[in-house]
């Protein structure tokens, strides 16, 4: 070290081709860098999904890195149709259509059904309750309007580098979405 | 680029099959209630606002400096302990450890090979700021900031020496991991560096199963042999060493001249102390030059050789890419080889599109791998034979050092050098006379 010290006035040939390579490296970083930023629309992305290609298969559920998953159900109220017998909300074959636990589709009792006018209901998604399994989907793509769907929900989600939902996602419905625009809501397509 | 092309056609197809699809899906028209009725908003919580980014960032750039600081100026290990049990601390359990340098590799090659994907500024400053500083002041992001490093630094109560020779083979881990990562992050396969993240369930307190099980017993073994993520694994560190190998100033054992004592022989757990060699008589030395000569002889045969041998992996590691996944599923299924679908070519089936897309776009991933398998066999080629011709050569020292590159600058050796405690109470004198 001492040694170095005394010397140092002279430049050594290892200190010679250690600074070159060192500058090297230095533009070789700050290089990619650049071109990088260059390409960079230097916004932000989060995970979404896309609740067109969605198919509900209740991955959400149980794959996310938290315990309780940060996919949760949606309604897009303008598309639904709110009607009595809601199979998003309702079993296959109820035994009778009401709020009985028996008679319902959501395993977290998550969903809200409440009376509008005959024969209209309202459904509302309790977010504490749902898991983001999906099932109410499954149900309410089959055979309703398709208003319910699944989305992170940004004030729960960790971002993670790599989504472990996203990587188990069977239709590839996962993606990086801009920061500004962090969901994907349905929206009512009216043919006429 | 035909299958960048490929990947917009099959969104455009994507797109008008949706429309129709949600136009039909409107089974039941929604009613009209009359303006008594209020409809409820579909919320929509926002993500993290972006300065929670930048206080990261700031973080980062201030526990750099601080590290700098303590490990070349300061030279207190227990300051450097503090340092690293609050990054640990915030980088680790608060912040959940994402996003770090390890992970943002594999941004930054997604970024270059896929000119679609932006990528996150703070994940590329994440990337290039670690690495400019260890090209200055050697490692204090390992020994200080680095989640990974402290969790297992922390653990490390009884560290055993471990033998030069499994030191050094284990090292080439991290290449083949570093060079594995690359390839699928270029080809948009994974994130393995992340989904493989040891420590990140202890992080979180959640995870998977296998993920506990490995990180336990990384921290287990971690206990007897020091910081084994980061020497034999760490994909970053890789970048690290080499960086520190070219670093302008570095943490030295002594801060004057070496005595020789011997004291700090024993003081490093990661192996990264270099003795004083032998005074060797040159005709010892022959059969090294002899060696030497072999193996850049035997260079570019071994780089072909293991170009061939990860190439030819090509078809198991393509299967790391959903769509070749699916395209063999579809194949099954579509030549009646299994009766039963399953989500994946459900969910395929009803986009509509042509197995035959698919299946060129597999081909074309699996010849991406080929291509990627020879130019990162070669390089694993190059790393396997520049690690032996590095130990063929001789150089001569002649005091206790810091390794260049696998010095992770924890300032263990620091208390036990004579002429550094010397140059404290010197200081202390100073200090008193002045007072």
């Amino acid at each position: 070290m001492a040694q170095e010290q005394i010397d140092s006035k002279e430049i050594s040939r290892r200190d010679l081709l250690q600074g070159g390579l060192r500058n090297l490296c230095l533009l070789g970083v700050g290089g990619a860098a650049g071109l990088l930023i260059g390409r960079s629309r230097a916004q932000a992305t989060v995970w979404q999904i896309d609740p067109y290609t969605c198919i509900s298969c209740g991955n959400c559920a149980s794959y996310c890195v938290m315990e309780e998953s940060a996919v949760k159900c949606v309604h897009a109220f303008a598309m639904c149709g709110y009607c009595d017998l809601c199979t998003g909300f309702l079993e296959p074959e109820p035994d009778a259509i009401n709020k009985g636990a028996e008679n319902e589709l959501c395993p977290t009792g998550a969903i809200k059904r409440e009376f509008v006018e005959d024969p209209y209901y309202q459904y509302t998604i309790d977010e504490k309750l749902c898991n983001g399994c999906g099932k109410c989907v499954k149900g309410c793509n089959a055979f309703g309007n398709g208003s319910l769907f699944l989305q992170v929900r940004h004030d729960r989600c960790l971002n993670c580098n790599q989504c472990s939902i996203a990587a188990a996602c069977p239709s590839q419905s996962f993606r990086r979405v801009p920061a500004d625009q962090p969901y994907i809501i349905k929206e009512a397509y009216h043919a006429g | 680029m035909t299958h960048l092309r490929s990947k917009s056609t099959l969104t455009v197809v994507l797109l008008a099959g949706l429309i129709c699809a949600a136009v039909a899906q409107q089974r039941f028209p929604p009613p009209d209630f009359g303006p008594d009725y209020q409809m409820p908003e579909t919320t929509t919580p926002p993500p993290q606002a972006i300065w929670y980014d930048l206080t990261d960032l700031a973080v980062l750039v201030t526990a750099l400096v601080v590290a700098s600081y303590l490990t070349l100026k300061n030279r207190n290990r227990n300051y450097i302990f503090l340092l690293m049990v609050f990054s640990l601390v915030y980088f680790g359990f608060w912040r959940q450890g994402c996003v770090c340098p390890i992970g943002a590799i594999q941004n930054i090659t997604l970024a270059l090979f896929d000119s679609s994907y932006s990528i996150p500024l703070v994940a590329l400053a994440f990337f290039v700021l670690p690495l400019a500083f260890t090209l200055f002041f050697g490692r204090g992001f390992c020994a200080a900031v680095c989640p990974l490093g402290a969790i297992q630094d922390v653990v490390l109560l009884h560290p055993l020496r471990v033998p030069l020779w499994l030191q050094q083979a284990l090292g080439l881990l991290a290449y083949v991991y570093l060079a594995a990562a690359v390839l699928f992050a270029a080809t948009g396969s994974a994130f393995i560096i992340c989904e493989y993240d040891p420590f990140v369930s202890f992080f979180r307190l959640s995870g998977g199963i296998n993920m506990l099980v490995l990180g336990g017993s990384l921290l287990l073994i971690g206990i007897f042999v020091g910081r084994p993520y980061c020497r034999f694994l760490c994909p970053y560190g890789v970048l690290l060493r080499l960086m520190s190998r070219l670093s302008k100033w570095r943490g030295t054992i002594t801060p004057r001249q070496c005595v020789q004592c011997r004291l700090c022989e024993d003081t490093c757990p990661f192996g990264a102390i270099d003795i004083p060699t032998p005074q060797t008589p040159d005709a010892v030395r022959t059969p090294d030059r002899v060696r030497l000569a072999a193996l850049l002889m035997l260079l570019p045969i071994i780089m072909l050789f293991g170009g061939f041998l990860v190439s030819h992996l090509s078809t198991p590691f393509s299967r790391m890419h959903a769509d070749v996944r699916l395209a063999e599923r579809i194949y099954l299924e579509e030549t009646g080889q299994v009766e039963d679908t399953v989500d994946e070519s459900d969910a395929f089936r009803a986009t509509g599109n042509p197995p035959e897309m698919l299946y060129q776009q597999a081909r074309s991933i699996h010849d991406q791998f080929i291509r990627g398998g020879w130019i990162l066999g070669a390089f694993l080629g190059l790393v396997v034979v520049g690690k032996l011709i590095r130990l063929s050569v001789f150089r001569r020292q002649s005091d206790y050092q810091a390794h260049r590159a696998y010095c992770l600058a924890c300032g263990r050796c620091f208390a036990s050098c004579p002429v550094h405690l010397q140059t404290l109470k010197d200081k202390e004198v100073i200090t008193t006379i002045k007072q």
